[in-house]
């Protein structure tokens, strides 16, 4: 099954948005509205502002992303 | 983050999950036939790969909701298999991957739907044959782009184009692993390859243009301009030789 092509960079969590979503802003000022991946969500990992996370982003679409990892 | 080197045990593993992928893809590939229903070759897939002893993989990633992905004519990969029926002339991809022992194998195929048009046989081979020239420089020391570049300009020496926003990607315990494996790139750039590394390389070639589009199922990718999409893939193995194909039959 052929993985969609992406790009992953870190962020840091400004705001938690309603439905699980929240705005991440990236080392370069853009803001980006990020889903948590499903893997994130079945281990109960919390995620509050402030929290560095990586993103995952298709290279055709930077103005939405997926959260895939909280970093320390 | 970064890619997972396999100990000789793993990949004996590998080994068999390959096969198993494989073979469940050879029965379909000889069950193919023209007033079919798409699901009919979903419900073979999972039949056979249980009688094999493993679990098909792609049911329930990220809510897909079947063991096999069937994309016929202009879908690209990712089909949902349904009460479509095929039909004399078309192409039909079929991906299908299988979990055996806790492993991953992956692998695609591009068959006809009894006599195609030549344009569809000729972009059936090259599709086939840009698999082959990844797989050919899948040598250790190269690098990842290598393999890229070598899918790339097989595919589009001979006027055709390779899809960007989907890749191949390495295998192992998870279905995607590290490194994406884009099938467009540069040779001597990206990681170097080692013994033990795992891959999935999958071109998806289109006969127009490489652009994409999502069809209202949110899953399946369809060619923007309407054209005719292939798509090849094989699970192979890193080593010292020769790449090892594992999802051979």
């Amino acid at each position: 099954m052929a993985k969609k092509q992406t790009i992953e960079v870190e962020g840091i969590v400004v705001e938690p948005l309603p439905n699980a979503m929240f705005r991440v802003e990236l080392p370069n000022g853009h803001k980006v509205l990020a889903h948590i991946s499903g893997k994130i969500r079945v281990h109960y990992i919390r995620i509050v502002a402030g929290d560095k996370v990586l993103v995952e982003l298709s290279p055709y679409d930077l103005s939405r992303g997926r959260i895939t990892y909280r970093l320390k | 983050m970064s890619i997972i080197v396999k100990s000789t045990e793993e990949l004996a593993v590998m080994r068999q999950a390959g096969r198993i992928v494989g073979a469940v893809l050879e029965i379909l590939s000889r069950q193919v036939k023209s007033g079919m229903k798409t699901k009919e070759l979903d419900i073979i897939a999972a039949r056979e790969v249980e009688k094999l002893g493993a679990k098909p993989s792609f049911k329930g990633y990220r809510g897909f909701p079947a063991a096999l992905c069937v994309s016929i004519n202009d879908e690209i990969v990712h089909g949902i298999p349904g009460e479509r029926g095929l039909r004399e002339g078309d192409i039909v991809s079929l991906d299908f991957g299988a979990i055996y022992n806790g492993f991953q194998g992956d692998a695609a195929i591009t068959v006809a739907v009894g006599k195609v048009t030549p344009e569809a046989k000729q972009l059936i081979e090259v599709t086939e044959g840009s698999l082959e020239a990844g797989i050919a420089t899948a040598h250790p020391g190269a690098t990842l782009g290598d393999i890229s570049a070598a899918i790339q300009n097989y595919a589009e020496s001979r006027g055709y184009s390779v899809v960007r926003e989907y890749t191949g990607h390495g295998i192992g315990r998870e279905m995607h692993e590290e490194p994406q494996i884009p099938n467009f790139g540069l040779p001597g750039t990206g990681p170097v390859l080692k013994r033990g590394m795992t891959l999935a390389l999958e071109p998806m070639v289109n006969a127009g243009d490489w652009h994409t589009r999502l069809g209202d199922d949110h899953w399946t990718v369809l060619t923007a301009d309407g054209s005719l999409s292939a798509h090849f893939e094989h699970t192979i193995a890193i080593t010292d030789d020769e790449p090892e194909v594992l999802t051979k039959v």
